[in-house]
C-alpha cells in the first residue's frame, strides 16, 4: 500500500553505558523505547520533544545509520528492517536528511556544486546531465546556478541550509527527514526555509518527518504530530486535534509553555516542575512520573500503553485512556 | 526621561579590524524606569548584546571602541567612571545573567562559594550570616533542599537549575537593574517557562528593573512592558509591548511579526523578509533596512531616517510606513 511512505513499529534503540576498567555494561540509555508511527505520501509528521527525548536518534535509526535493537521499519510496503548494506544502498536514495547545523553539515572543502552533485554520481548520468540537474536544483531552492563554484563559508546560514535541502533533493527522494532544520536560523530566514520546504512538498509530493522542539514551527508545517518524552510517544494526533485538545499532561505542559507573540496571553497554567530527566536507566512505570501533576501509585509500577481516544488520536496515559 | 533609572543616549560602539570598522551599535537611545521590564529584541548581529555589555563596560576595548554616547545610571555617566568605581556597580547595583550558565559558572567552585562571593565582593558579611543569605536566595528562586545544594558543583545541576543559580547570584546584592542576555535560549521550553515565571515573580511589586535581551518575540510578548526593536545597530521601533505587537509601524517589525510560524497560520504562506541581515562592517547607506524593504523609495537609500512619533511612546524609524 503505497499511501504510507514510512511505517515504524515498536522501534527501540538502547545504548550501553560502560564503566570501569573492563568496560562492563553498567546500565542502558533507552534512547528510543518503543516508537510507532506512519507517514503518508505527501504529508508531514511532526516529531516534537525536548532535549534527550530521543527524536534525533529516531531519525538515525530510520535511515539505518544506527541499527535498531527492536521493531520494524516498512518503507512503501517493503520491510527494510534487516536489509543488508548493499540492499539498503538503492533505498538510501529515497530517504534523505536535512540537518540542523548549516555550518557543520556541509564539507568545507567542496564547492556547493560538488556537494550537490555528489549524490548524482551513483546514477548513470553524463557530466552535462549532472551539471544541468545541479543548476536546476540550485534554482529550485532559490540560489543562483552561478554560485555552484563557491565554498560553504561564502554563504550565510540560511543559504547553506538551502544547499542542504538541494543536496537532499538531488537524488529524487520520497521521504525527507528534517532534523531541526531551522532551529539555528534567525526568524526572518526561518520563514524563507519553511516556505521553501512547503513549496517543495506541494510540487514534488514529498513526505516529511519534521523533527523539532519548536511547537510553533511544528504546528505550522505538520499534518500529524507525535509528542516524544524519554524515548516514547506520549501523544499522537492530527495537528488540529493536538493543539486544540491535548490530553496527555506532558503535551498540555509543552503547549502551555510555548510563548506566543500575543501580548497579554500570560500563561495561566502553572509551568511544569522539575527538569528534563536523563534517559539513563529510567524507573519502571510511566516515563513521565517524576513531573506529572496527576501521578499515582499505579503510574510507578506498570508500563503504560498508548490508548486510542478518538479518531487518529492516541495517548499514553491510563487515566485518560480509561476514563 | 527624568525618572529613568538607566538612560542610554546616542551610544556608538565600534569594532576595529585591520581594514574594517564594524559599527555594531550605531547611535541608540533607550531608557529604563524603576520596576519596568524592557526588552531589546532583534536578530543576530543587530547589536543588542553589545549594547547590554556596554552598559556594564564589559566590552574589551580594543578591539571595541565606545565611539560616543552616554550611559546614565542614577544620574551618573557609567562610561566616565574609573574601573574601580565601575566594579562597585557591577553585581551590586547592576547585575547580569548570561546565556550559557555552564560556561558562566566556575566549574571548580561550589554553588555556595559562588553565590557567597557575589555578596562578599561588595559587602563584609560574617560567615554564618552569609550562609543564611545564600540559603534564602536559593529558596527564593525555587531550588529545593537549598542547604544541601550549597555544596554542589555546577556540573551536578541541570541547565535550568544552573540558570536559577545565576539568577540567585544576580539577586544577591539587591540590584536596581538586572540585565539578562538571552537567559533561556539554551534551555528546553518547559524549563524556559519556569525561568520566565521566576523572572516575573522576583520583580513583582518591587522596584527592580529588568533589561531583557532576546531574539524571541514570544518571550518579549510574555514579559516585557516596553520593547525596543533593533536592526543593524540602530533602534527601528519602540513602544509599549501591546502597541508594538498589535500596531507595528516599521516594515522590519511588521515583517518579523508576519513571518512567525504558528498553528493558526497553517495553510497561509508565511511572509518572509527577503535577503539577510547586513554585515556591521558593510552597512547599506541611508536606512540600513532599505535593501530588504518593500516600501523603500529613493530617499531611503541616501537619507538616514529619523524617528516618527505615533503618540504614547510609540516611535518608529520610517518616514514611508503605511499607517
Amino acid at each position: 500500500m503505497n499511501r504510507i511512505t514510512l511505517r515504524v513499529e515498536g522501534l527501540k534503540k538502547y545504548f550501553p553505558v560502560q564503566r570501569g576498567f573492563f568496560q562492563r555494561v553498567a546500565g542502558w540509555v533507552k534512547a528510543v523505547d518503543g516508537i510507532s508511527f506512519a507517514i503518508e505520501k505527501g504529508k508531514t509528521l511532526g516529531l516534537v520533544g525536548e532535549s534527550g527525548c530521543g527524536k534525533s536518534t529516531v531519525a538515525r535509526v530510520i535511515l539505518r545509520l544506527l541499527e535498531p535493537d527492536a521493531g520494524k521499519l516498512t518503507y512503501k510496503g517493503q520491510d527494510i528492517t534487516f536489509l543488508s548494506r548493499r540492499e539498503m544502498k538503492d533505498l538510501r536514495r529515497e530517504m534523505q536528511i536535512v540537518f540542523q547545523d548549516p555550518f557543520g553539515s556541509l564539507n568545507p572543502r567542496m564547492t556547493i556544486g560538488q556537494t550537490i552533485e555528489e549524490g548524482l554520481r551513483g546514477m548513470s548520468l553524463s557530466k552535462e546531465e549532472r551539471q544541468e540537474r545541479r543548476d536546476r536544483l540550485l534554482e529550485m531552492v532559490g540560489l543562483s546556478a552561478a554560485t555552484a563554484d563557491r565554498y560553504p563559508h561564502e554563504f550565510s546560514g540560511g543559504q547553506r541550509q538551502r544547499v542542504g535541502v538541494a543536496r537532499a533533493l538531488s537524488v529524487d527522494p520520497s521521504l525527507i527527514i528534517c532534523d531541526e532544520p531551522v532551529s539555528a536560523l534567525d526568524v526572518s530566514i526561518q520563514a524563507q526555509i519553511i516556505n521553501l520546504l512547503e513549496d517543495l512538498q506541494d510540487r514534488l509530493g514529498l513526505s516529511y518527518l519534521f523533527i523539532s522542539h519548536d511547537l510553533n514551527v511544528v504546528g505550522y508545517l505538520s499534518d500529524r504530530v507525535a509528542v516524544m518524552y524519554l524515548g516514547q510517544i506520549m501523544e499522537y494526533a492530527e495537528t488540529e486535534t493536538l493543539f486544540e485538545n491535548p490530553l496527555h499532561p506532558y503535551s498540555m505542559a509543552l503547549l502551555s509553555a510555548v510563548p506566543t507573540a500575543e501580548p497579554g496571553a500570560m500563561r495561566k497554567l502553572k509551568p511544569l516542575g522539575g527538569d528534563v530527566p536523563s534517559p539513563l536507566d529510567p524507573p519502571p512505570g510511566c516515563k513521565f512520573q517524576a513531573r506529572c501533576p496527576h501521578v499515582e501509585a499505579r503510574c510507578r509500577k506498570e508500563a503504560i500503553d498508548l490508548y486510542p481516544v478518538g479518531r487518529n488520536h492516541r495517548v499514553r496515559c491510563w487515566k485518560v485512556g480509561e476514563s | 526621561m527624568n525618572d529613568a533609572l538607566l538612560s542610554v543616549q546616542d551610544l556608538r560602539v565600534y569594532f576595529r579590524g585591520r581594514d574594517t570598522l564594524a559599527r555594531a551599535v550605531d547611535g541608540i537611545r533607550f531608557d529604563i524606569r524603576p520596576g519596568e521590564t524592557v526588552c531589546l529584541v532583534g536578530e543576530s548581529g543587530c547589536g543588542k548584546t553589545v549594547s547590554a555589555l556596554t552598559v556594564l563596560r564589559l566590552i574589551p576595548c580594543p578591539p571595541g571602541d565606545i565611539a560616543g554616547g552616554k550611559v546614565i545610571f542614577k544620574g551618573i555617566n557609567l562610561l566616565g567612571l574609573k574601573e574601580t568605581d565601575m566594579q562597585k556597580v557591577r553585581g551590586n547595583q547592576i547585575a547580569m545573567v548570561f546565556q550559557e550558565p555552564l560556561t558562566s559558572l566556575n566549574p571548580v567552585f561550589t554553588i555556595g562559594d559562588q553565590i557567597g562571593e557575589a555578596i562578599t565582593v561588595h559587602e563584609a558579611v560574617e560567615p554564618d550570616v552569609l550562609r543564611e543569605r545564600c540559603i534564602q536566595l536559593l529558596k527564593d528562586i525555587g531550588i529545593p533542599s537549598p542547604e544541601h545544594r550549597l555544596k554542589d558543583y555546577p556540573h551536578q545541576l541541570s541547565g535550568g537549575q544552573r540558570q536559577r543559580v545565576m539568577i540567585a547570584m544576580a539577586l544577591a546584592c539587591n540590584p536596581d537593574l538586572i540585565i539578562a542576555d538571552e537567559p533561556t535560549t539554551a534551555l528546553d521550553v518547559t524549563v524556559q517557562a519556569q525561568i520566565l515565571n521566576l523572572m516575573r515573580f522576583i520583580q513583582d511589586g518591587g522596584a527592580m528593573s529588568v533589561l531583557y535581551i532576546t531574539h524571541d518575540l514570544g518571550v518579549v510578548a510574555n514579559i516585557a512592558d516596553r520593547v525596543y526593536v533593533m536592526y543593524a545597530g540602530i533602534i527601528v521601533e519602540q513602544g509599549d509591548t501591546p502597541e508594538v505587537f498589535h500596531n507595528p509601524r516599521h516594515p522590519y517589525t511588521q515583517g518579523l511579526l508576519a513571518s512567525l510560524p504558528s498553528r493558526s497560520r497553517r495553510g497561509d504562506r508565511l511572509h518572509s523578509i527577503p535577503g539577510a541581515v547586513p554585515n556591521p562592517a558593510y552597512k547599506p547607506s541611508g536606512c540600513p533596512f532599505h535593501p530588504r524593504c518593500s516600501l523603500a523609495v529613493a530617499t531611503c537609500t541616501t537619507r538616514f531616517p529619523e524617528m516618527v512619533d505615533h503618540g504614547r511612546g510609540h516611535l518608529s524609524r520610517c518616514p514611508v510606513t503605511r499607517a
